[in-house]
């Protein structure tokens, strides 16, 4: 499928993002920032640039396009964390940076410490086919129209249709006062669509989305007409919907979508902040066996175009393959610099940030679990009374106490081994390292999930998930029939 | 300094320069925020971490021929000012035309008077900031020996600017001062741990009670101690304040004119129908200088105003910003909201309950057997305001006989907006302001599914 854009195709080269600021400029705000006694100082520069078109009601009603850049300043002494950040990248604005930063961090020590710089090291960024900036608005709009079509010509109780299309370019630099000099740039596309149903029920909707760390190439992968239309299917299909059930039963979830459970049931207990002030359920339990032994969880950075992806994390640290749980057996946490340096370990590039106004912490990139060998089909045979979650919503969790909800955007009654009546919308509720063990079956079809965002402590960032068809022996679903 | 008389003066030159370079046959709409914030974590004794932060940013809409464009930036900078009217500029000619697209023109409704900004807020020393999350961290960690940690302590301040200018004459600004103290504890018993959070709210930090917040959090955290599943079945429940208000800003969310419009609101059809509890007058008041969310304009710079939206359980009004009043015929209610990155949308600003006359325990104390809900997870999955299904995770504690009983946790309760409208059977007398766009107060629903074991 193509979308008919009229852009030239040179691949351009995915060199290291090193143009933003002057390395002479870099070194000389690091030596300022250290200038109090700090250990540790941090210049992270940031310039991002994106574009958003709305259909709605039928309208295309804007086009907005957003500018944003800045740099963040940190200087850590002993236990405290000293940032400040500017939007003003003037030699005098980031000056006053990072005599803010390193006043916050103020140690008594003082003198002047000058900061050298290496030459610029690390990862290339991903190399792009299309660049979003090179592509007509026209040819974006175009994609809105065709969609808004599509999925009103789906079904006649199609009642309303939004869709946006999202691109975003993020060009990073960092410096540090070991003297590292480092960036990327990361480029994500972004398409979805959300439609309302009307029935003698009532309203019911269906939303889906595509994003991936591409340009404009995406659409030569992705139909979204064909997004359009699965949108409608999903509303359309809930207004036959029958309360969800209430209690425990096995829960069935279906190819991709089953990435967010792991997500909440476990990820971001893995992650080290939380760890390191015990308010992780997994804290302390590296090499115990905390998952029935056919998971294996891993959390990896490096998956070319995937939307969690990137060539450096928000620390300059490049990304990397983690294996989390391997056969069951907790292997690893995931680490920022704070967290490692604390351990006297390596990071493990999972350092990420929401802009320059942020802190970088813990945070996962893309989490999955790996295929197992049953077949999905005999999965669903094989459960007598249960629920089949499609499409999972967003989720939750509380990581001291591990319990976790999840929501569940398309899902089916199973009955004698069989997908039945669809059931209206609501929460799963469960407990991570309960839900862990209670797996009892991992097929091999294997996908990856929506493109999501995750918020903690109020940043969001994006990830991704997968996962294959897998069946948890025992969840509570949280419906209102008896 | 941000947030002085000169800032507000300051954003609003910007904007008005902005405005000021409208070509003949276009309207424009210029938004400017100046930001200045501290955030203080403390943990285990010590400053984590110390963030002094300073944002602008600019928000152009540009209306041609019934199309609008938008673009943002942020920075304040020159040339970005340049850029972004050029971007929203080229941004028209690919909306569709619509005749009720245009910026908000001035309706005469007078600017409430409020005190937002207090220069006791501007004038606080760092040190006491620092020294004020490092006692809140001290007295959560020793306020009961079964507290294990503090996962968090902070103490967190803005100081914000903000105008709007069109070429239609509006000219609005407002500064404001805002500033909270949270903790989040962690108390440990028998290998198990439980979480509960603390709060404080003000204007200024002579407002911010360290105490109660570090009691509050240790007190949800260590009740929950011991807790169980509870078995499912449908039963009384009494949502707190906390809870009530994140339901009330779901159930508010319905209520604005764009959903209504499009579609997208269960409540549609239903003005001047009885739709929920005779007991519920629903009301939302940005001009309530109380609420933390609190503005005399709104994303358009028209003024605020007090709406009834739910009056003795009859459906009373839906909220309108100037484009969604003009399609339906009707004036805006000063409800536009937005950042400086988007355009105005429509939405309740400071929603509330009007309360009851009974205190929670004497709410408490009439149900034989039900439960109280002190938090909820998961609103975002598991509510859709536009079918009205919700389910949502929760933790609390048991009622029997009229008495708090044993805590539970990991269940889920669910309903619809519409039932639990009408299901509603009493409201407490403690109607408090919380970090959030609604009021919380102590409410009773007479059924709700409870999904347990």
């Amino acid at each position: 499928m193509a979308d008919g854009n009229g852009s030239s195709r040179v691949p351009d080269t995915g060199n290291l993002e090193t143009s933003l600021l002057e390395a002479g400029l870099l070194a000389e705000t690091l030596s300022v920032a250290m200038a109090t006694g700090g250990e540790f100082a941090e210049v992270f520069v940031e310039d991002r640039r994106s574009t958003s078109a709305v259909l709605d009601d039928g309208r295309i009603e804007e086009l907005s396009s957003g500018r944003d850049r800045g740099a963040g300043i940190r200087v850590v002494v002993g236990e405290t964390t000293g940032f400040a950040h500017t939007a003003d990248l003037s030699p005098a604005g980031l000056r006053s940076a990072a005599e803010a930063a390193s006043a916050a961090a103020r140690s008594g020590g003082g003198g002047v410490r000058e900061v050298t710089l290496d030459g610029p090291s690390g990862p290339a960024s991903a190399v792009v086919e299309i660049l979003p900036a090179d592509v007509p608005k026209a040819h974006k709009v175009a994609l809105l129209e065709r969609a808004d079509n599509a999925a009103r010509s789906a079904d006649g109780a199609i009642s309303q249709v939004s869709a946006r299309y999202g691109d975003s370019q993020r060009r990073i630099q960092l410096a540090n006062s070991e003297g590292l000099l480092t960036g990327d740039r990361q480029i994500r596309t972004l398409f979805s669509v959300s439609c309302v149903a009307s029935g003698d029920t009532g309203l019911q909707t269906g939303r889906e989305s595509v994003g991936h760390t591409v340009g404009f190439e995406l659409f030569d992968r992705v139909d979204v007409e064909d997004l359009a239309r699965r949108a409608a299917g999903r509303a359309i299909t809930k207004l036959e919907a029958v309360p969800a059930p209430s209690g425990e039963m096995p829960v069935v979830v279906g190819p991709g979508g089953g990435g967010v459970l792991f997500h909440e049931a476990c990820g971001h207990g893995l992650e080290a902040d939380l760890v390191a002030k015990s308010a992780s359920v997994f804290a302390g339990r590296r090499g115990e066996m905390v998952a029935t032994p056919t998971v294996s969880l891993i959390d990896d950075g490096t998956m070319t175009g995937e939307w969690g992806c990137f060539a450096i994390d928000d620390e300059g640290r490049p990304a990397q393959r983690n294996v989390l749980i391997e056969d069951g057996v907790l292997t690893d946490y995931m680490w920022d610099r704070l967290r490692a340096r604390k351990e006297g370990r390596e990071g493990s590039g999972n350092g990420r940030r929401q802009s320059y106004r942020h802190l970088p912490m813990v945070r996962m990139t893309n989490t999955y679990l790996e295929g197992g060998v049953d077949d999905p089909k005999e999965i669903v045979a094989g459960t007598d009374h249960g629920v089949y979650v499609a499409q999972l919503g967003g989720g939750q969790v509380n990581t001291a106490t591990g319990d976790f909800v999840f929501g569940m955007t398309e899902a089916y009654l199973i009955e004698d081994g069989r997908l039945t009546a669809p059931i209206r919308e609501g929460n799963l509720i469960g407990n991570g390292p309960e839900a862990l063990l209670a797996i009892d079956a991992i097929a091999r079809d294997f996908a990856m999930g929506s493109p999501g965002m995750c918020g903690k402590d109020g940043q969001g960032v994006p990830v991704g998930d997968g996962t294959p068809t897998l069946r948890v022996a025992r969840l509570t679903v949280g419906g209102t029939a008896a | 300094m941000a947030g002085t008389r000169d800032d507000e003066a300051g954003v609003l030159a910007i904007a008005e320069r902005v405005v000021a370079m409208a070509a003949p046959g276009e309207a424009i709409e210029a938004v400017v925020v100046h930001e200045r914030e501290t955030e203080v974590r403390a943990y285990e004794g010590e400053i984590e971490s110390l963030t002094s932060a300073e944002s602008r940013g600019i928000g152009v809409r540009v209306v041609r021929d019934g199309r609008q464009g938008f673009a943002y930036a942020g920075t304040l900078d020159a040339d970005a000012l340049i850029e972004v009217l050029g971007e929203a500029r080229d941004n028209v000619e690919f909306a569709t035309p619509d005749e009720h697209c245009a910026v908000a023109e001035p309706d005469g409704v007078p600017v409430a008077d409020l005190d937002l900004y207090q220069s006791a807020l501007v004038d606080h020393p760092t040190e006491a900031k620092v020294a004020m999350a490092l006692e809140l961290e001290r007295l959560t960690r020793s306020a009961d020996p079964r507290i294990s940690g503090v996962e968090s302590a902070e103490y967190g301040d803005s100081v914000s600017a903000s105008a709007v200018a069109t070429t239609t004459g509006i000219r609005a600004t407002s500064r404001e001062t805002g500033c909270f103290l949270s903790a989040y504890a962690l108390a440990e018993q028998d290998g198990e741990t439980q979480t509960g959070f603390g709060f404080s709210l003000g204007r200024e930090p002579g407002d911010l009670d360290v105490a109660t917040a570090a009691a509050e959090a240790a007190e949800r955290s260590t009740r929950m101690l011991g807790s169980v599943k509870p078995a499912s079945g449908r039963i009384a429940v009494v949502l707190d304040p906390w809870v009530s208000a994140q339901f009330l800003g779901i159930v508010a969310g319905t209520l604005n004119g764009e959903s209504v419009q499009k579609g997208r609101s269960l409540f549609a059809d239903r003005l001047g129908d009885e739709v929920a509890s005779p007991l519920l007058t629903l009301v939302d008041d940005p001009t309530d200088p109380a609420a933390t969310s609190a503005t005399a304009t709104d994303g358009e710079g028209l003024a605020t105003r007090r709406n009834v939206l739910v009056s003795g359980g009859r459906l009373e009004r839906f909220v309108h910003n100037s484009e969604t009043a003009r399609r339906a015929g009707t004036t805006s209610t000063g409800s536009a909201v937005r950042g400086y990155s988007s355009t105005p949308g429509v939405g309740v600003r400071a929603v509330s309950i009007l309360g009851g006359d009974r205190t929670p325990a004497e709410l408490v104390a009439g149900i034989d057997d039900g439960v109280l809900v002190q938090a909820v997870s998961g609103l975002h999955s598991g509510v859709n305001p536009v079918s009205g299904d919700f389910s949502t995770g929760a933790e609390g504690l048991r009622i029997r006989a009229g008495e708090l009983a044993e805590p539970i946790r990991e269940f889920t309760i669910a309903s619809t907006i519409q039932k639990m409208l009408t299901d509603l059977v009493a409201i407490g007398d403690d109607v408090q302001w919380l970090p959030m766009r609604a009021a919380g107060v102590t409410l009773v629903i007479g059924e709700l599914t409870v999904s347990g074991v």
